[in-house]
């Protein structure tokens, strides 16, 4: 003759557990959301934020770059493409500087390996676009990431600049 | 001109279609807004916001939503049978639908006032399993073919206990007829004479039986998510899957209704000496559409064995005994004749 469990069946039949999550479900309609708003507003990055990349310059207008190619050796997804050839005030620079976006997996490594903090990952991450061809961004593009996104990604590096 | 309306057949016809328009178009707003409301109740839950970008407040959800299923291209698989397979979302629509032929919503403010209303919508919302019955055959894919048999034996298993305890309700009021069941609970008490009371145990299992009914969370099995991907819906698109979605939720607020004038009322006033009317109806209607949606929010989904057990060895017992427990009080007026309501009702 098993014993039967009187509480445990009275709670059963009258419901408690429903009850009780009603209760909570009831409470919980009148806290503050947890969600934001996202295209109107956004949750907070941290500055070491790893997102779109940008090509910098220096204050005077002059690229970062001086196609030390360590970045495209760095990476390990193989995103980055460089070609260089000396320019005709005999300066090392870019001719050609492509990264791949579909391959680039956001480690970072490529602002690490930089030595003149030319190539950043900034703190965009809505760049997405309707065509492939689209992500695969150029020198142009990223320099002009750079311009856009200059304001940001120097205070970021201010605010990391301590920690490294 | 009453001639017109009452004696030619063309009169009559268009008598008709006008009651028809006067339940159907306010019947189909009110389920826009109660689908966004449905989701904000579940959001805020949640603690999440829901739908808040279109229109005001995102009001006008339903809407886009509605205008963004119409203008979607509709697939059907190759291997389906197009015929039933476009014919099922329809059946599911129609039968949800006609059922309100005979609800009434206010004293007289009914469609068809038949004797036997509720055997009626009880048939109706039987015939509704073949619309998900065909859909998941039609659709000559597994999934939809395992939510399909499920829902068949889920929704005849409910129906049993569904059908024993509204013979309950129908012994205490002698009568069939919607206008007759709320008569019978009007009385001097105001919100004490409704049939809640008396019947409190079988309110609470017509609520979780209409559950199961309507496919509703916990019971959502047909559809299942997680395991069935969405059930017999799955090779539904477009139009063909809003009429699926419009019919369900055209079935839960039938429940709702059914709810409320079974046993909280219907369009009887609480209070005593505030007047009857139909508002008292839609707010009651609306207070157990909120239950469903809570219980949406609340409750985790039940496993397939569970479901079975709870359909056939506890409500079907309980509301089998109930049945006897009532005709035995209503016959020899126990408890101060409350469960005989003749001389007031039918």
């Amino acid at each position: 003759m098993t014993q039967i469990d009187y509480s445990r069946a009275a709670k059963y039949f009258l419901l408690q557990d429903f009850a009780l999550g009603f209760a909570l479900g009831f409470k919980h309609m009148f806290r503050p959301k947890a969600t934001v708003n996202y295209p109107h507003e956004k949750g907070p990055l941290s500055p070491r934020f790893r997102g779109e990349h940008a090509l910098r310059r220096y204050p005077n207008g002059e690229e970062r770059c001086i196609a030390c190619k360590l970045c495209e050796a760095i990476c390990p997804a193989q995103a980055i493409t460089i070609d260089a050839e000396p320019r005709d005030d005999g300066s090392r620079r870019t001719t050609r500087y492509d990264i791949d976006m579909t391959k680039c997996i956001y480690c970072g490594f490529c602002q690490e390996a930089c030595p003149v903090d030319a190539i950043v990952e900034g703190p965009n991450f809505e760049f997405s676009t309707e065509t492939r061809e689209e992500l695969y961004y150029d020198k142009d593009k990223l320099l002009a990431n750079g311009e856009r996104w200059e304001a940001e990604i120097a205070r970021n590096l201010e605010i990391d600049a301590p920690y490294r | 001109m009453a001639d017109f309306f009452t004696n030619t057949g063309l009169g009559i016809g268009l008598l008709v279609t006008g009651q028809v328009m006067l339940i159907l178009l306010p019947l189909l707003v009110c389920l826009a807004f109660l689908m966004y409301a449905d989701r904000k109740i579940w959001a805020a839950v949640q603690m999440r916001r829901g739908p808040n970008v279109v229109g005001v407040f995102g009001l006008l959800q339903s809407f886009a939503d509605l205008l963004k299923y119409v203008v979607k291209e509709v697939v059907i698989p190759a291997g389906a049978d197009r015929a039933v397979f476009l014919l099922a979302p329809m059946v599911s629509l129609v039968m949800a639908l006609i059922a309100w032929a005979v609800i009434p919503f206010n004293d007289g403010w009914v469609l068809s006032d038949i004797n036997v209303a509720i055997l009626y919508v009880f048939a109706i919302s039987s015939l509704e399993v073949y619309g998900v019955i065909m859909g998941g055959w039609a659709s000559n894919s597994k999934y939809p073919f395992l939510g399909s048999l499920r829902s068949a034996a889920q929704m005849i298993s409910y129906e049993v206990s569904i059908g024993l305890i509204i013979i309950g309700v129908i012994i205490s009021t002698g009568s069939m007829n919607f206008s007759a069941i709320v008569a019978a609970q009007e009385g001097a008490g105001g919100i004490f004479n409704w049939y809640f009371l008396p019947h409190f145990p079988m309110l609470m299992l017509f609520f979780i039986s209409a559950l199961a009914e309507t496919n509703r969370p916990p019971f959502d099995l047909p559809e299942a998510e997680s395991e069935l991907v969405a059930g017999y819906q799955v090779e539904y698109s477009s139009t063909p899957f809003l009429l699926f979605m419009i019919g369900e939720l055209v079935a839960v607020v039938l429940m709702c209704a059914l709810v409320s004038l079974l046993f909280l009322g219907g369009w009887l006033s609480p209070i005593p000496f505030l007047p009857d009317g139909f508002l008292w109806m839609f707010l009651k209607m609306l207070f157990v559409f909120f239950m469903f949606s809570m219980v949406k929010a609340i409750t985790p989904r039940y496993r397939y064995d569970q479901l079975m057990r709870l359909g056939w060895k506890v409500f079907l017992p309980f509301s089998l005994f109930w049945v006897v427990f009532v005709a035995f009080a209503a016959k020899f007026e126990w408890f101060w004749g409350i469960y005989a309501r003749w001389p007031v009702g039918g």
